[in-house]
């Protein structure tokens, strides 16, 4: 057997395409359910969510101006590094969550296959949420949907990488760029994702995560002015999700309350909004343009 | 005081202590300024911006709505110092201000390089003047400082002051150009010898603009001016300050190397134009308690 130091990995957060520790200084520890412990998590402040935030409102309007299909071909490009890594995420998730190897495996390859199934909504779903509408009168009339903004997700406690991935996928498919906090007691899958996500193109802060405590994080999150939707899945707490929605309520953040669906579609929908051109029909058959 | 002789005083300054110079700005650097004081810190600083604008698509409608920003950034904000334009701007900002208490700055002799002959250097700061500037911002002959021509710079200082008449001449160093501290040190009291009531780092046109250690070195200066001659100097960092952070360490230097008497609009200012937003965001997440953000500030 070697004698040989093994190099163990820092678990850090994912800001602005960057991988710093917590403005803070502070980390915590995790531990396995039965209380081994795995590693050291940076425990973020409120002000590693104030960076975060601004981060992502940098990145959010080249990552909306971005054509569909290049968020599609990046989304794409993240699931394969996933499944280039496909046996280290199952490793750890079996030891963050206690899950038996190849269950691990089969929630990996989920991951993959939902991360794949976004990349594919990214340029449908203009034509499947907006369209030309009927009007009566000398006009052409067409809706268009058009991103949020900055998204709070606040990913689910139990479902490390699945509930991650599907929790982020939409939101960013949608053209959003996100400041995640991850699962609070086994946020290790989620730092990993994160360095998925660093090596596929996709531009630094569209996706910001952080580790650390969802009562001390989720406050600054709702409450913060420049953040345009807030997703409650993580919060267990029912009065803490509460209090939430009542400061997301201060600048009418769209809200998604626990134990909300699934559907591809619906999910793509919450993080968007719409806007309706009118035309006037014969100016632009006067000034040439083609419909 | 004769050209021949502030070239020889300044010729016999000592050199800067680089190392030292950057380890006392880096240390003043690190003062945590927190709730009461931070809230008094930011309306001490929104109360000195020069709110600038320096652009070549400046028009008079943008230049209008600076001066409204100017007189009452936000709601309970107090009014900024001044409003810094180019001359052709000058009577625009005037009549926008007028009566409000916000001074017109306006930037002339040939901004931002000055390499246009004296005459015309002269005749762009009268003209600013007659139109209504209470300050003015003039750079110096940065060719003739670095060929060792001091002389010319300090005649050329003294000319543009009686051109300026009445209005307080801020004399901008551009030390992002002067490539040495000793050369800023130069630079500072040549000028204040020929009659500054200011001194400025930049014209933030260049690619190195304002920084602590320039600025601590310039209200070095100033101190030891008026403790050799009893003249009161100012001082205003231009250029590449953008965040409350790094204001805040800008006044904690004003405060520990010059003390309460500058301490004030008067003897103190910040060339800035995005640093303003960033305090009001700033003073809103102190009102409110959250995070603010540029939604809720003005686009310039």
């Amino acid at each position: 057997m070697s004698d040989r130091l093994r190099v163990k990995k820092t678990y850090k957060l994912y800001v602005g395409g960057k991988f710093p520790r917590s403005e803070s200084g502070r980390s915590y520890p995790v531990t396995t359910p039965d209380g081994t412990e795995l590693a050291n998590a940076a425990l973020a402040s409120r002000k590693d969510v104030r960076d975060a935030v601004a981060a992502a409102r940098k990145a959010h309007r080249p990552w909306a101006a971005a054509t569909a299909y290049l968020r599609g071909q990046i989304l794409y490009r993240a699931a394969e590094m996933l499944e280039g890594r496909s046996g280290q995420f199952a490793a750890e998730l079996a030891s963050s969550t206690g899950a038996d190897p190849g269950e691990a495996l089969g929630t990996v390859e989920a991951a993959i296959d939902r991360l794949v199934h976004y990349a594919g909504w990214t340029d449908k779903f203009a034509s499947v949420a907006g369209g030309a509408n009927p009007v009566a009168g000398p006009y052409f009339n067409h809706t268009k949907p058009e991103p949020l903004g900055v998204v709070g997700l606040l990913a689910p406690q139990d479902d490390p990488l699945l509930g991650l991935v599907e929790t982020i996928a939409p939101a960013v498919a949608a053209g959003n760029a996100v400041v995640v906090v991850a699962s609070e007691s086994r946020p290790l899958p989620a730092i990993g994702f994160a360095e998925v996500l660093a090596t596929s193109d996709l531009p630094g802060g569209v996706v910001n995560l952080l580790s650390g405590r969802v009562a001390e994080l989720a406050p600054w999150l709702a409450s913060h002015a420049d953040v345009n939707g807030l997703d409650l899945t993580g919060v267990d707490d029912p009065e803490l999700a509460a209090g939430l929605e009542r400061e997301a309520a201060e600048n009418l953040k769209v809200v998604r309350r626990p134990g909300s669906g699934t559907d591809s579609l619906a999910s793509l929908r919450r993080w968007t909004e719409y806007k309706t051109v009118w035309h006037p029909a014969g100016m632009a058959a006067a000034a040439g343009g083609g419909y | 005081m004769s050209g021949a002789e502030a070239a020889s005083l300044v010729r016999s300054l000592p050199g800067v202590d680089a190392v030292g110079l950057e380890a006392r700005a880096a240390s003043l650097g690190t003062r945590s300024v927190k709730k009461d004081s931070k809230a008094r810190a930011i309306d001490l600083a929104i109360s000195m911006i020069d709110l600038t604008t320096l652009e070549g698509a400046d028009t008079p409608g943008k230049v209008r709505t600076l001066c409204a920003k100017a007189v009452r950034p936000d709601p309970g904000a107090p009014p900024v110092a001044a409003v810094c334009v180019y001359p052709s701007m000058v009577a625009t900002a005037a009549e926008a201000l007028r009566g409000t208490g916000v001074k017109v700055a306006s930037v002339a002799t040939g901004f931002p390089a000055g390499q246009v002959p004296l005459e015309v250097r002269l005749n762009d700061t009268e003209a600013a003047v007659k139109a209504g500037a209470d300050e003015i911002d003039m750079v110096v002959n940065r060719g003739a400082f670095l060929s060792g021509d001091l002389e010319r710079v300090f005649h050329e200082i003294k000319a543009v002051k009686a051109a300026a008449a009445e209005a307080r001449l801020k004399v901008i160093l551009e030390t992002g150009e002067l490539v040495t501290y000793d050369n800023v040190r130069r630079a500072s009291f040549l000028a204040m010898h020929a009659g500054a009531d200011f001194i400025k780092t930049s014209t933030g046109k260049v690619g190195v603009n304002a920084t602590l250690p320039v600025t601590l070195l310039m209200m070095q200066a100033v101190r030891d001016f008026r403790a050799a001659t009893g003249t009161q100097v100012g001082v205003k960092p231009a250029g590449g300050i953008r965040n409350t952070k790094d204001a805040i360490k800008y006044l904690v230097c004003v405060n520990e190397v010059l003390g309460d008497d500058w301490l004030s609009d008067h003897w103190f200012r910040f060339g800035a134009s995005s640093l303003l937003n960033d305090l009001l965001m700033q003073r809103q997440k102190l009102t409110t308690g959250r995070y603010s953000g540029p939604d809720y500030v003005t686009v310039d």
